[in-house]
């Protein structure tokens, strides 16, 4: 019987299942793309100009919604990768380093102004490119990224009081790669605290989603930002191994898959390059029995499906105790039958478009693998656009430790849930991936939480919640989850020396 | 009377036990005079496996220990150390330190013990933050060791050099295998016998000596060690060769160049803290 039919439940009852649908429908809600200015196509930005690429090749760059192209970008070569460093080294050695903190800390401020002013076109254009909901970058994307330059700004003129003891001291040039997941705010991730601590950068966004950060592009020239201090230059893997093997970048950040960081840790093997690495990971979420099973179960659904589960940190795991497993899954299932799969345009969607064909493919190999696997699918019955790319909200229950789909990332709304009974055990099965990024404890014991909290092998422990973000917040990986931290006091750490 | 001395036979120090490298292998190590001074264990790969097993093993109760029982512990090496000066002293007068140079040597080694002992219940304190984010949440960052550590101990300063590396890896609750100075062993061996009455729980510090070039690979290979960290200027090979091994579990790598053991920038909180990853938690804040 499909709960759509069925009406002795109220939507509002704690004991029922939860029907939306069949108590009121929702209108069509689309966000106005009319107000964001997309070009044709896009230049390299460098030296504070637009230049053309010197090979002169664009490639397209879809909306993941529709399959539709919507602009394109520069591919840049090995000559224009070397001239971006130049630009940034001269920048570097020039007017950055000779201006005074104070107003260089002035210049992110003003950056993190024109970001507000500016953030609805940013917003629409984050989920046109990369296919998030709408209201998670109006709501959760471009917020934060103002957020992350107004706190970094602040440091530029502080930096000593991070470092008792210590005379800290830029690094020079920073060569940047990010992830195509939350293209705009990990560009805020890098850029900000780099500029905050007096260095310049090469910023490669990635393939995908490079929209936003030739915007910011636009909007660093606006703010007066003396040139060559911000770099951008768009393309792919290629591209980007030209950044981390150019020999005058002194630090290269990348956040993306534990694969590609390992790659990019032995291409430095050998050199005097720093590196932070933001990588992979299979976060698991501990759910006890003496839980606020309703929070905990809003708080799952937020773990995996926030960004259609393309989050490195997302609560991929799910580690019930077994005497709330039925009910939890039960609520579960309830729950994600009222999510909304479709338009990330539309104000109403909680869940988007699958970024990009590739990650597609990859996700519906790993549906795959887990049946293959022995697992038990379960998908919520939603509707899903024809064209683009979607997936619907999926759990995988009736697997176990060793299983691929427990192991590996599968970076799209794919749940896995196994059972445990005891605080160890869970804690055990939690730390049993080479991942250590993230992880979840659902209790209303607080003892309970500092002791499974400090069992984690992670760098971020979301206790009662999960998926939250903020810029003073340090965040990072142990184990192969990557190195260094961003955000926070910790994050100034990856742009200086001392 | 005559007194034949007995000599002494200096073993690895594995799991707070002392065998014999399972190799059988041996190397001679003379004093400064050219005459043996005793056969040292070669020790081999499956030396450095057992010692990380052992580390491993004892890394959970270690991180565990409140920080002012490790700094007790940490003090109580120091202390145990004071007390066997003599046989420091002997040890490395026969690898060429005068008296004095000896001494001063044991002294500086000691005061770094206390050094790193007072600083396990701060660092917390001074490198933690609570974090003042903008949602109702209650948010903050402690530092956690990093787990198993590789140390390859400095060349030419086989006591002072040796107690500060592992002084700062095990106070912030890491566990470690060191490589002893290829040269010069047998201090490190008295060094162990010193931990192994401490209180320091075994598998916590293991030595192993042998010859760099051949260890320091399985060292940087194994997938169980978490960091590794070395002193000395590397040949360029082993460096590029570290590196590279270390990118099979993203083994973080801390190479600082130290020339003078004696020199105050030698001691410092933020050799402890390399060896520490920042875990930030985040609470909600409500009725």
């Amino acid at each position: 019987m499909s709960q759509h039919t069925d009406t002795t439940y109220k939507p509002t009852s704690p004991n029922s299942k939860l029907d939306f649908a069949s108590v009121w429908e929702y209108a069509p809600a689309p966000e106005s793309a009319s107000h964001a200015e997309i070009k044709e196509k896009y230049d390299l930005f460098i030296g504070g100009k637009f230049v053309k690429p010197a090979e002169g090749n664009y490639f397209k760059s879809m909306n993941p919604a529709t399959g539709e192209t919507i602009t394109e970008f520069a591919e840049a070569s090995k000559s224009d990768v070397n001239k971006a460093v130049k630009a940034a080294r001269k920048a570097f050695e020039g007017e950055w380093s000779s201006i005074s903190a104070k107003e260089r800390g002035k210049y992110l401020y003003r950056i993190a102004r024109m970001i507000q002013e500016r953030a609805r076109e940013f917003s629409v254009l984050e989920s046109m490119d990369g296919g998030k909901p709408i209201r998670e970058s109006r709501d959760v994307d471009v917020p934060l990224v103002a957020a992350h330059f107004f706190y970094y700004a602040g440091w530029a003129d502080k930096l000593e009081y991070a470092f008792p003891g210590k005379k800290p001291k830029p690094l020079g040039v920073c060569g940047q790669i990010i992830p195509w997941n939350f293209p705009l705010l990990m560009l805020a991730w890098k850029i900000a605290p780099a500029l905050a601590c007096g260095n310049t950068v090469v910023l490669k966004p990635a393939e995908t989603t490079s929209l936003t950060a030739l915007k910011f592009a636009e909007l660093v020239k606006d703010a007066g930002l003396p040139d060559g201090v911000v770099n951008i230059v768009t393309g792919a893997g290629e591209t980007g191994a030209e950044i981390v093997n150019h020999k005058d970048i002194d630090k290269i950040a990348f956040t993306g898959s534990t694969g590609v960081g390992k790659l990019i840790q032995r291409s430095l093997a050998g050199t005097d390059k720093k590196f932070t690495l933001e990588l992979g990971g299979k976060g698991a979420m501990i759910v006890f029995e003496d839980a606020p099973i309703d929070q905990a179960v809003e708080g799952i659904i937020n773990a995996i499906f926030f960004n259609q589960g393309h989050v490195c940190c997302a609560g991929s795991r799910l580690l019930v105790q077994e005497g709330v497993a039925e009910k939890v899954i039960q609520k579960l299932k309830d729950r994600m039958e009222s999510l909304i799969v479709g338009d990330p345009l539309d104000k109403n969607t909680d869940v988007g478009a699958i970024n990009s064909q590739a990650q597609f493919e990859t996700i519906n190999k790993y549906l795959e693998i887990g049946l293959n696997e022995g697992a038990d699918v379960y998908q919520s019955s939603c509707s899903i656009p024809d064209n683009g790319y979607f997936v619907r909200p999926t759990l995988l229950m009736n697997v176990s430790q060793s299983n691929r789909v427990v192991q590996e990332e599968i970076f799209g709304p794919v749940l896995t849930i196994q059972t445990f009974r005891t605080a160890d055990e869970a804690i055990q099965k939690a730390n049993n991936t080479p991942y250590g990024l993230a992880g979840g404890v659902w209790t209303d014991k607080g003892s309970k939480i500092f002791k499974v909290g400090s069992g984690l092998r992670s760098g971020v422990v979301w206790a009662n919640t999960y998926n939250k973000f903020d810029p003073t917040s340090p965040f990072g990986g142990y184990k192969e989850s990557g190195v260094g931290r961003e955000g926070g006091m910790h994050g100034l750490g990856a742009y200086l020396k001392f | 009377m005559s007194h034949l001395e007995v000599l002494k036979t200096y073993k690895m120090y594995i799991g707070g036990q002392f065998p014999r490298t399972e190799s059988g292998r041996f190397y001679k190590i003379f004093d400064k005079e050219g005459d043996l001074l005793a056969n040292a264990c070669l020790g081999s790969r499956k030396d450095v496996r057992e010692a990380v097993k052992s580390a491993r093993g004892a890394f959970g109760g270690w991180s565990k220990r409140s920080a002012y029982n490790r700094g007790q512990i940490l003090y109580r090496i120091a202390e145990m150390m004071e007390s066997r000066r003599s046989e420091f002293e002997k040890e490395l007068g026969n690898i060429g330190f005068t008296k004095k140079k000896a001494e001063a040597e044991i002294n500086a080694s000691i005061d770094r013990l206390v050094y790193y002992a007072g600083w396990t219940d701060k660092y917390q304190q001074v490198f933690g933050s609570v974090n003042p984010v903008a949602s109702a949440h209650f948010n903050f960052s402690l530092l956690e060791p990093t787990g198993v550590v590789g140390l390859i101990a400095p060349e030419e300063s086989p006591l002072l050099g040796l107690s500060s590396i592992v002084a700062a890896a095990i106070a912030g609750g890491n566990t470690c295998v060191v490589l002893a100075s290829e040269q010069f062993p047998l201090p490190s061996i008295v060094f162990a016998e010193v931990l192994n009455t401490s209180d320091v729980p075994g598998g916590v510090v293991n030595i192993i000596t042998g010859k760099r070039e051949e260890l320091v690979e399985h060292l940087a290979g194994h997938m169980d060690v978490n960091a590794l960290s070395y002193t000395d200027k590397l040949p360029t090979e082993m460096v590029t060769k570290i590196d590279e091994l270390a990118t099979e579990n993203i083994k973080r790598i801390h190479k600082n160049q130290i020339e003078d053991w004696y020199d105050e920038d030698a001691e410092s909180p933020y050799f402890l803290t390399q060896f520490q990853e920042t875990k930030t938690t985040w609470h909600p804040v409500g009725f």
